[in-house]
């Protein structure tokens, strides 16, 4: 759960519409080895609103208790207070965080540094974590991403990589894991991200505004009650929000043993080829989301639908840019897709 | 009554009106923007405004180059080292909680300012992560947004539009007209008491979600800013319940604005009494009080939807209609793409643009107050340190200094502006028209050069296209590549496009705003293949020109021919570009039109 003092957040089942967002944002959920998600579209469309949903809906994790890297007793690397003490950790559960990251933070609260109180008072060097560790093992969210200073960018880029973020203040020196699933949301017509941020997001989904007026009515409809009372509207969702978290949680016990066959690995490599994508990343990424998608969906084996599912936003950031083809990114995957896959 | 008012005082009511709905709930409406010169209608709104709000309503001025640590908060600094612990300072935007925050020349925001308000305005909530303190408060303001841009200027940054219910126009308007609108701080006061029981009902629901879709607004908070503007529309009227007009109120202040196309024009046969086309609301409201009062029977949504998307219909600008043939998505003012605002962060040069952490490197300019502060609170500490290792107190310094506080300058440049020609040095524009454009180019160039703008060239004859002259200042190269410049051969229109397209982009990649000027008869007979042959040549130069208006580059056809001709007009259709035929024109007049194109297209040119 989210922290209870503050108005609850918009509950994820009662978005409207948006399902390749929300799917994309599952699948992260199940695999966090997707990587990164990017949404770039429309103003108004309801991208903030999704991700800050999220945390409102995952399920909990299992962590060391009082570790402020939310450490898991479970995994194979940890930060250097709960390595020195592995023996016996003591074991609690906490929410999966999802933390924002305003534009314009400073550098010092992203990566972390001294602690100002005890420097002040005491004299004493204490390391003040910042938003990277405290987004360890969940999701980091930037709105506007597309307009971050660049220097962040590149420091956000290097940490999400190596999964590890190195603080060197006043002598001090720390380590500490932070594995993240980046995700920006922004505006293209505010400015274009660089290629090579575009590159290092997993999923990309294109959002659009809805054109259908049920829609737009059932939104404004949600929208009207949940600015009058947050917290009934939070209740009256929150049966349907726990239908899905208990899928979230059922995906990421199996996602593991989803299995993938020769057959599809294939058409997956085929799709990859046809497109000219370059380097693998495409091609694991796709496998990885679609083994999240087949999980979601209760299969134990990917299917042909989860791979179409999973092509559009796997690879439509990923195409080399032919500056005289209109036809847009989206349009030229799925066209590959039905090509291999059949319509 | 038919005799439409004059439409100034019909333009003051309105930003009235909207003036109060704002007051009522700033919540729900955001804000207003106000575009006018300064003058005595803005002034006039203003001090209504601040009258209507109450006395003891704070109210906070927003310079436009106010530092964020101002705006959102920070350490402050003096109380920190006096008092020995860190110690906040509060923003103008969380003191200005229930109050008014004016943004004056909000058009010239830095996008990062703009999304980081947009974002306090949506949520409530201000949360910013700034020198070593996590600042987290609750503030609601009416936010509103001064803009004085000029008619081709950028506006107000999107991301403050979106969540601003008004836009307002007082330009134009005469002290004389200024009446003193019939609300009172105390209607405000009760309308407030009455929004949380209004409801908002299915039939306005559905007719103002149907009207924003039929007027292309493509934001979803659009319409639930409409919805929210008739609920308040409603209190202030005294209702309980949303009716059609608050719905027209609605439609009026938020979607007609947002228009982005004219909606389809619908099934002629339908009953004109049915649906009156409403072009005075004010009219309009009058009538409705005489015939029936508030309780006579609505329309059902469908109705109400025709009504609105009718009455839209008035209220959208006649030029539209000009403009946009059906359908059709109209153009904004201009937006990032032909605006100068590749601005180059980091460079050496240019507008200040904060600090930041940073080495000291050749080329990098120290702030000396930054480092200063940002080292400021760690004294204490550090002189410990120091102390504890050496054991001679005078290796003490006055200040300790440490490689992580040094901050170094950020500035901003517009990067400039690179004009690339491509000129038709076919056979058929060889014989007239060449010697004028190249003229052009030349004297051009030298404006450039003054403007420290580029230049490129791009010929296409024969075959293809060719790049004679990549982006330069250089004159004598310039001037070399031009006389170089033959003519004759068959008009490879399509290949002369694409090659000035990627040049533009790859220009836009560099950070300088590129514009394509074209000079051409629009008679393209080579194909893209190369091939002969006019109309698939035709089609191949259509297909490059609308990449180029896909894109967004600015551009500007000069059309060559002898006589107006219908191709050039297609072209420049497809390129979303300025068509200015030329029969007669010399040299010169082509290089003023340019200059114009180019000045409206980058936003007040800056130099350093």
């Amino acid at each position: 759960m989210s922290k209870s003092t503050s108005i609850p957040v918009f509950p994820f089942s009662a978005i409207v519409g948006q399902d390749e967002v929300r799917r994309a944002l599952l699948a992260a959920a199940v695999e966090p080895a997707i990587g990164g998600i990017l949404i770039f579209g429309d103003r108004g469309t309801g991208k903030s609103t999704s991700v800050r949903a999220l945390a409102g809906l995952l399920p909990q994790i299992r962590a060391v208790a009082n570790c402020v890297y939310n450490c898991d007793p479970d995994g194979s690397s940890f930060c250097s207070y709960c390595h020195a003490d592995l023996q016996a950790p003591k074991v609690t559960r906490t929410s999966v965080p999802v933390v924002d990251l305003p534009l314009g933070a400073t550098e010092d609260r992203v990566v972390g540094a001294l602690d100002l109180e005890s420097a002040l008072t005491r004299g004493e060097k204490v390391l003040e974590v910042g938003l990277l560790a405290r987004a360890n093992r969940g999701f980091l969210y930037i709105d506007e991403v597309n307009l971050l200073e660049d220097h962040l960018v590149d420091l956000l880029l290097d940490v999400a990589a190596s999964g590890e973020n190195v603080i060197e203040r006043e002598g001090l020196s720390v380590r500490h894991p932070a594995r993240f699933v980046l995700i920006g949301s922004g505006n293209p017509e505010e400015g274009e991200l660089r290629p090579q941020l575009l590159d290092r997001f997993g999923l990309s989904v294109d959002i659009t505004t809805p054109d259908d007026v049920k829609q737009r009515i059932e939104i404004v409809r949600r929208r009207e009650a949940y600015d009058r009372d947050p917290g009934g509207f939070a209740l009256e969702w929150s049966k349907k929000d726990k239908t899905l978290r208990s899928k979230i949680s059922r995906a990421r016990r199996t996602v593991g043993s989803v299995s993938v066959s020769d057959e599809m690995l294939e058409k997956a490599a085929l799709i990859c080829m046809a497109l000219g994508t370059d380097g693998l990343r495409g091609e694991l990424t796709l496998m990885r989301a679609a083994r999240a998608f087949a999980a979601l969906d209760g299969k134990p084996a990917v299917l042909v639908k989860h791979l179409k599912e999973a092509a559009g936003p796997s690879l439509r950031h990923r195409l080399r840019r032919d500056p005289l083809d209109e036809t847009d990114s989206g349009i030229r995957v799925e066209r590959a897709v039905s090509e291999i896959l059949g319509a | 009554m038919d005799e439409p008012p004059a439409a100034s005082t019909d333009k003051w009511d309105e930003a009235c009106l909207a003036l109060s709905l704002a007051l009522i709930s700033p919540k729900i409406c955001g804000g207003v923007i106000v575009r006018a010169q300064a003058g005595p209608a803005r002034q006039h709104w203003l001090n209504l405004l601040v009258r209507l709000a109450g006395e003891n309503t704070p109210v906070v001025r927003l310079p436009v180059d106010a530092a964020p640590q101002r705006v959102f908060g920070g350490l402050d600094l003096v109380a920190t080292l006096r008092s020995g612990h860190p110690v906040s300072e509060a923003g103008l935007l969380s003191t200005s909680n229930g109050g008014i925050v004016i943004a004056a020349m909000a058009e010239r925001m830095s996008a990062s300012m703009a999304a980081q308000i947009g974002t306090v305005l949506e949520t409530g909530q201000l949360i910013a992560e700034r020198d070593g303190l996590q600042l987290r408060s609750s503030t609601r303001f009416l936010l509103v947004a001064l803009d004085e841009a000029l008619e081709d200027e950028p506006p107000v940054p999107q991301v403050l539009q979106e969540r601003m219910a008004f836009r307002i126009d007082l330009d134009g308007l005469r002290a004389a007209e200024l009446s003193n609108p019939n609300v009172v701080a105390a209607d405000i006061g009760m309308a407030r008491k009455r929004l949380p029981g209004v409801k908002l009902t299915d039939e306005v629901l559905e007719a103002l979600c149907a009207a924003s879709l039929a007027l292309g607004v493509n934001s979803a908070r659009g319409c639930i800013l409409a919805n929210g503007v008739a609920r308040v529309h409603a209190a202030l009227a005294g209702r309980s319940a949303t009716v059609q007009q608050d719905a027209e109120a609605a439609l009026r202040l938020v979607l007609v604005p947002r228009a982005r196309s004219f909606p389809e024009v619908e099934d002629e046969t339908r009953d004109d009494k049915e649906t009156p086309p409403d072009p005075d609301p004010d009219d309009g409201r009058e009538q409705d009080a005489d015939e029936a009062g508030d309780d006579r029977q609505l329309p059902d949504a469908e109705e109400l939807a025709d009504m609105l998307i009718e009455a839209s219909k008035a209220l959208l600008p006649a030029n539209l209609l000009i403009s946009s043939p059906g359908k059709q998505t109209l153009r904004s003012r201009p937006s990032q793409a032909g605006r100068a605002g590749a601005l180059q962060r980091g460079a050496a040069r240019g507008r200040p643009a904060g600090t930041r952490r940073g080495d000291l490197k050749p080329g990098q300019k120290l702030n000396v107050i930054e480092t200063l502060r940002a080292a400021a609170p760690w004294q204490a500490l550090r002189r410990r340190e120091a102390l504890k290792h050496s054991a001679v107190s005078d290796g003490l310094r006055p200040i300790e200094v440490r490689k992580q506080d040094i901050r170094v300058n950020r500035y901003q440049q517009r990067s400039g502006t690179t004009t690339i020609f491509a000129v038709d040095a076919s056979g058929s524009s060889a014989l007239n028209r060449l010697a004028e454009a190249k003229g052009a180019v030349e004297l051009l160039l030298a404006d450039s050069y003054v403007r420290r703008d580029q230049v490129a060239l791009v010929a296409f004859r024969g075959k293809g296209a060719e790049v004679l002259l990549p982006p330069t200042r250089s004159l004598v190269r310039a001037k070399r590549a031009l006389t170089g410049m033959a003519g004759g051969g068959g008009t490879p229109l399509c290949a002369g496009l694409e090659t000035a397209l990627l040049l533009a982009l790859a220009e836009r990649r560099r950070g300088a705003t590129p514009v394509i000027v074209v000079l051409t008869d629009g008679q393209a007979n080579i194909a893209r293949d190369g091939r002969a042959g006019r109309s698939q040549a035709g089609r191949d130069a259509l297909d490059a020109a609308h990449a180029i208006g896909q894109y967004g580059i600015t551009s500007l056809l000069l059309d060559i021919s002898l006589r107006p001709n219908p191709l050039a007009v297609d072209l420049a259709g497809a390129m979303r570009a300025r068509l200015v035929p030329l029969p007669y024109a010399d040299s010169s007049a082509v290089s003023s039109i340019v200059k114009q194109e180019t000045l409206a297209s980058s936003d007040r040119p800056y130099t350093v």
